[in-house]
């Protein structure tokens, strides 16, 4: 419907009574909405918060009109209020500090054993074969099952966490990290042959260096897995952390705090995929073009 | 052809690279496919020999033979009168991919082959920025693979393959993934090194122009199971330039080795045609 149409036709047309800004925005629109159109980033940054506006705007008119009874759905305000609440008392610090540090061992020690067996599974096909079978075979057993258990073994002190959160992500991230060093083009290990490099040269300095941007990558996946499975290790049992402040709180329905809480974790986990991605691009930053 | 070392109580020139009887298969049972029968071939010292052949004919597999990165059935490779065991720093191996390393720049690629052949940090320096100058790019060597063109990659991976001084060159359909402007130019660059620095390369190709340009010699294979249908001398004088693609022999020859090519086909057609198992 152009203005030549118009001519043509000496009847204005719908887009001859728009202003041009209004013309505009309906072009923009068109080149947004169609199939397969990246959309620009400040399209892309405006869209994704008026998303989450959108959210807090049905959560404010669901709660502050009592549609949903406020003791079971606080408003935003009130969620507000108690975190500010929580953050100046201590609570949330505290109970955060716990939480981060048990992660922090837990996933340490995960990753610092997964990568190197993950890394020799993959390159050394005895190894792998010894490896892998038992690796899918633990894997599909729920982390859920084995918490009674652990309780039983372990108490219900940091050890216990510990042990839920490795096992959650320990047989993953093996496998994870096996199929990226898989992943190594072979022309790469017949060109450290052709060096003369032994295997075990070839492992380090080609193989490793060239797998290090896919296992960050699988370090940052199995990061949120890791924060699911502490906060349920938590909620199960512990007398410390954000996932005991939350069935705490259930006890005495403070909807408010397990409310806050979940937003505290959600930006936790946010925050620190974000870092993660960002170091990536700091210490590989030619991963990208590369692969 | 003669490998005799010895005659008469004096030495006699000993092929570069001699490919003996060599065979390999892959599979068992019925399943078993003949990769390679048989196959002969001598390269003399400082020969540039081009390989071409319909895809499957086993020619990739004869070059990885020679590499020493896959291992034949039967029969031998000898590399001056020694016989290979495995890869090593005395040949030289470009691939289809140019297998730079991403986290190094152009200039410590090639400085990690020096150091990995066992050359000292300031000869790896010096070395490395002669060949950078060797193949144009003298300029980018602080460039990271992912910021360099396809053709620069390779040049980069030919100017790497040729630092650590092998005694030959084995290429695998170098200049296969770049697209016919640069692999033009490619050719010109790889004919201009060759000539100043005569070394024996065995080159891997399935394209006719580019094995009748470059090689002294050009071998027809013939694929299931691979062997040598062919061996066409190329009689053109060096230095070689892109006129010769004009050329009413280079035409010629260009027929005859296509010819060949497609007789090698035609052949199997008929030997699959009369195979009983079908």
């Amino acid at each position: 419907m152009s203005a030549v149409d118009t001519e043509q036709t000496g009847r204005p047309s719908a887009s001859a009574s728009r202003s041009p800004a209004q013309r505009e925005s309906r072009k923009l629109a068109q080149r947004v909405l169609s199939f397969g159109a990246k959309s620009p980033r400040p399209v892309a940054t405006a869209v994704g918060a008026a998303m989450l506006g959108a959210l807090i705007a049905l959560w404010w008119a669901l709660s502050a009109t009592q549609t949903v009874s406020t003791l079971f759905l606080p408003t935003p305000l009130e969620v507000g209020a108690k975190l500010v609440e929580l953050a100046s008392n201590g609570t949330l610090f505290a109970d955060a500090r716990m939480s981060l540090y048990r992660m922090a061992v837990a996933f340490l020690i995960s990753s610092a054993v997964a990568v190197p067996l993950g890394t020799v599974a993959g390159s050394y096909g005895f190894w792998g074969a010894a490896i892998e079978p038992l690796m899918d075979f633990v894997r599909y057993m729920p982390v859920v099952a084995f918490v009674p258990l652990t309780i039983l073994w372990f108490g219900t002190d940091d050890a216990q966490k510990f042990v839920i959160v490795g096992i959650g992500t320990f047989f993953q991230q093996v496998l994870m990290v096996m199929d990226v060093v898989k992943r190594v083009p072979p022309e790469f290990i017949a060109f450290g042959r052709t060096l003369g490099l032994p295997g075990r040269r070839i492992l380090m300095r080609i193989v490793l260096p060239f797998s290090l941007p896919g296992i960050w990558d699988v370090l940052r996946v199995s990061l949120g897995w890791a924060w699911t499975w502490l906060v349920l290790a938590e909620l199960v049992a512990a007398d410390s952390g954000l996932g005991y402040r939350i069935v705490v709180s259930q006890r005495y329905l403070q909807t408010d705090t397990i409310m806050a809480y979940i937003l505290v974790l959600g930006v936790l986990g946010l925050v620190a995929d974000q870092l993660m991605r960002a170091l990536e691009c700091r210490l590989f930053p030619y991963a990208k073009g590369a692969r | 052809m003669s490998a005799v070392p010895l005659r008469e109580g004096r030495a006699v020139s000993v092929p570069k690279l001699e490919i003996q009887r060599v065979g390999k298969s892959y599979g068992h049972g019925s399943q078993t496919v003949e990769v390679l029968l048989d196959v002969d071939l001598a390269l003399e010292q400082n020969e540039f020999v081009a390989v071409i052949g319909a895809s499957g004919c086993g020619k990739s597999t004869l070059l990885a033979i020679a590499a020493g990165l896959e291992h034949c059935d039967r029969g031998t490779v000898l590399l001056d009168g020694v016989a290979v065991e495995q890869a090593g720093p005395d040949r030289g191996v470009v691939f289809q991919n140019p297998t730079l390393l991403p986290w190094l720049t152009a200039r410590q690629n090639i400085e990690f082959a020096l150091k990995a052949a066992g050359y000292g940090e300031s000869d790896a320096k010096r070395i490395a920025a002669e060949h950078l100058e060797l193949v144009n790019l003298s300029d980018f060597g602080g460039h990271f693979p992912h910021q360099l063109s396809g053709g620069m990659k390779q040049r980069v991976a030919i100017a790497r393959a040729l630092s650590y001084r092998p005694t030959m060159l084995l290429m695998d359909e170098p200049f296969g993934a770049l697209d016919a402007i640069t692999r033009r130019q490619m050719q010109a660059l790889l004919t201009r090194i060759w000539e100043e620095h005569r070394l024996c390369v065995l080159f891997v190709t399935h394209d006719v122009e580019e094995a009748i340009y470059l090689a002294d010699r050009v071998v027809v294979m013939a694929a299931r199971p691979g062997r040598v249908a062919s061996t066409h001398a190329i009689p053109f004088r060096r230095c070689r330039d892109e006129s010769l693609f004009a050329s009413r022999e280079f035409a010629d020859l260009r027929c005859e080795v296509l010819g060949s090519i497609r007789h090698a086909t035609v052949s199997n057609l008929g030997r699959i045609a009369d195979d009983p198992r079908r």
